[in-house]
């Protein structure tokens, strides 16, 4: 066998045995499917009369409008459990089995991301199925759910890059499970649950410049309008650009663990 | 050719020089038995071995590799198995075993031949599919040793591979890697038990605070010391007096306990009455004698004036040093 097909079966394996482990642990898979679809619940329950204040996007439902931020409230936080799985790993030993195997460094840290990649993927089906249960509309048709769905399984995989970084660096769980507020924080200082426009300084300000705005209307515009060119392509450079800084603050976290071992 | 080679292998944890240069050759197909208290430097010295730590100085190659520069070929040969067994307790047995053959590179129709033939081998073959966090302690090392064996490594690392298990697991343990030896594989054995370093190992080396004070054969090493010591326990006295009044037949050896007086004894079993009667010319009575020939732990204790710490030791009771 070459070494790119021992190393994509090895990052196969690790990636199968993440999403094995969220799915085993019902305490991570609860933060990502149950809280997010919990959330666009009582939202959509509760404030579905917003669609009607001037300003608002047109939209078919507020349902319709949520679930572009239900995916990302769950991708953020899939990433971020993504994050506490390693830190737990490397608590208990096992990136040691890893580390002493003959693979590269690399494939360990790719093969959580696929893991994390694989819920994102779910949680957009998730949710995806959700709005059609309950009467959304996909206007960008089939093209457009295939848009949404690539976007938050891309995002997933950035922002598990920055729980990977975290988790490796420090090497506790309780380091990255203490971010998880910061999650909540993040996505309601974006456009995930409100549209920029009616929102109120600063978070308005706030939410023009946080990439995760970006991301999230580049879910949004395939399912409340249909495929906009531009808004798909900031959101794919925004997911590009988190990848970059996962990858480098990985690399140096995984260099600073073998260092301090 | 050597399987292990390291010269003046050092780590330092900011000022704290955790090993100190080490030197240690282990031959082709040899049990090396690296034996020393909680803190010498054991695990630290295995960690860079394994290439999960690097050395801030000296050199070391295993198989042939180095440490360092080939890295990857050194963890393509090795097996390891770490003091707290890297298991997943949400993962099966036969998950565990199978990752780490495709981790190992293996084809997975070998990987998972492998998978049944050790789990058998390991005894773990009903409990396969049951998630190891349900496993015993006994369970999970053997499970823990079974995935270090699935790409038959040339050199074996086992981190203390027996601390904390009942003495039916320890043995398995024990006939486990003597049979490994026997197929030829080289053993690099961490230990705080005497007695495993003295059953396994063909060669021991002893390591404190980062140094090795002394190697050899378990039998050369107990050589060097020569006399055999009387171990008295006292019926009633001060353990003072006892010392005291022992004191001219030979050396006094650091005592187990507050009831027990160790005395070297040059002349061997001609030296037994001499000590009861210098116990009893002060009024002090015996309830036990034996004769003991040297230890590990007298090697230990004639190299480093100490002893090692005494919980490590199976069934042991906590004694200052």
């Amino acid at each position: 066998m070459s070494r790119v097909v021992v190393n994509a079966r090895v990052v196969w394996a690790l990636g199968m045995r993440s999403v094995r482990q969220t799915f085993r642990r019902p305490q991570l898979i609860a933060p990502i499917i149950v809280f997010p679809t919990l959330l666009l619940a009582i939202q959509t329950g509760g404030a579905g009369a917003a669609i009607s204040l001037p300003g608002f996007p047109e939209v078919q439902s507020f349902l319709q409008f949520m679930l572009a931020g239900a995916m990302m409230q769950s991708l953020m936080l899939a990433g971020n459990s993504g994050g506490i799985a390693l830190a737990v790993d490397i608590e208990m030993g096992f990136t040691d089995r890893l580390f002493s195997a003959p693979i590269p460094r690399f494939a360990i840290v790719l093969g959580r991301l696929a893991g994390t990649a694989a819920l994102g993927l779910f949680a957009a089906l998730w949710f995806l199925a959700i709005g059609l249960i309950f009467g959304a509309e996909i206007e960008g048709g089939v093209a457009g759910a295939l848009v949404a769905i690539l976007l938050v399984t891309a995002a997933a995989m950035a922002v598990g890059g920055l729980g990977a970084a975290i988790a490796l660096r420090t090497g506790r769980a309780s380091v990255v499970q203490g971010l998880f507020p910061l999650v909540f924080v993040i996505v309601f200082l974006s456009s995930a649950f409100f549209p920029q426009e009616l929102m109120i300084e600063p978070a308005k300000t706030i939410a023009a410049y946080n990439p995760i705005s970006f991301v999230v209307e580049g879910v949004r515009e395939p399912i409340i309008a249909g495929i906009e060119a531009d808004t798909t392509l900031y959101a794919v450079l925004t997911i590009l650009g988190i990848v970059l800084v996962g990858l480098v603050l990985s690399s140096r976290a995984l260099r600073h663990r073998l260092r301090v071992g | 050719m050597p399987a292990i080679v390291v010269n003046g292998l050092e780590r330092a944890f900011g000022d704290v020089l955790a090993v100190q240069g080490i030197d240690l050759a282990v031959e082709e197909g040899e049990i090396y038995g690296f034996l020393g208290p909680n803190g010498a430097g054991k695990t630290t010295t295995v960690r860079m071995l394994t290439t999960l730590l690097l050395p801030t100085g000296g050199s070391a190659t295993v198989a042939g590799h180095d440490v360092v520069a080939g890295a990857r070929a050194v963890r393509a040969s090795i097996g390891v198995a770490l003091q707290e067994a890297a298991l997943d307790p949400l993962m099966t047995g036969r998950e565990l075993i199978r990752l780490q053959a495709t981790l190992q590179g293996l084809p997975a129709a070998e990987g998972r031949r492998r998978a049944d033939s050790l789990l058998e081998r390991v005894d773990l073959a009903d409990a396969a599919e049951r998630r190891v966090g349900e496993y015993s302690g006994g369970m999970q090392r053997r499970l823990d040793l079974a995935a270090a064996l699935v790409h038959e490594p040339r050199v074996l690392f086992l981190d203390e591979p027996t601390t904390g298990l009942d003495p039916v697991s320890r043995k398995t343990i024990w006939d486990e890697v003597r049979a490994l030896n026997d197929g030829g594989t080289t053993v690099f054995l961490t230990t705080q038990y005497l007695e495993e370093a003295d059953q396994l190992a063909d060669q021991v080396g002893i390591i404190d605070s980062g140094r090795i004070v002394a190697e050899g054969t378990p039998d050369s090493l107990k050589a060097e010391l020569g006399h055999p010591h009387i171990q008295l326990q006292l019926a009633e006295g001060s353990i003072a007096a006892a010392e005291e009044a022992c004191r001219a037949i030979g050396r006094l050896l650091p005592p187990t306990d507050g009831r027990t007086v160790l005395v070297e004894a040059e002349n061997g079993a001609a030296d037994i009455p001499r000590a009861i009667r210098a116990l009893d010319e002060v009024g002090i009575a015996v309830e036990s004698l034996e004769l003991v020939r040297p230890t590990l732990d007298d090697v230990f204790v004639a190299r480093t004036g100490h002893r090692l710490e005494p919980e490590q030791e199976a069934g042991g009771e906590p004694v200052e040093a």
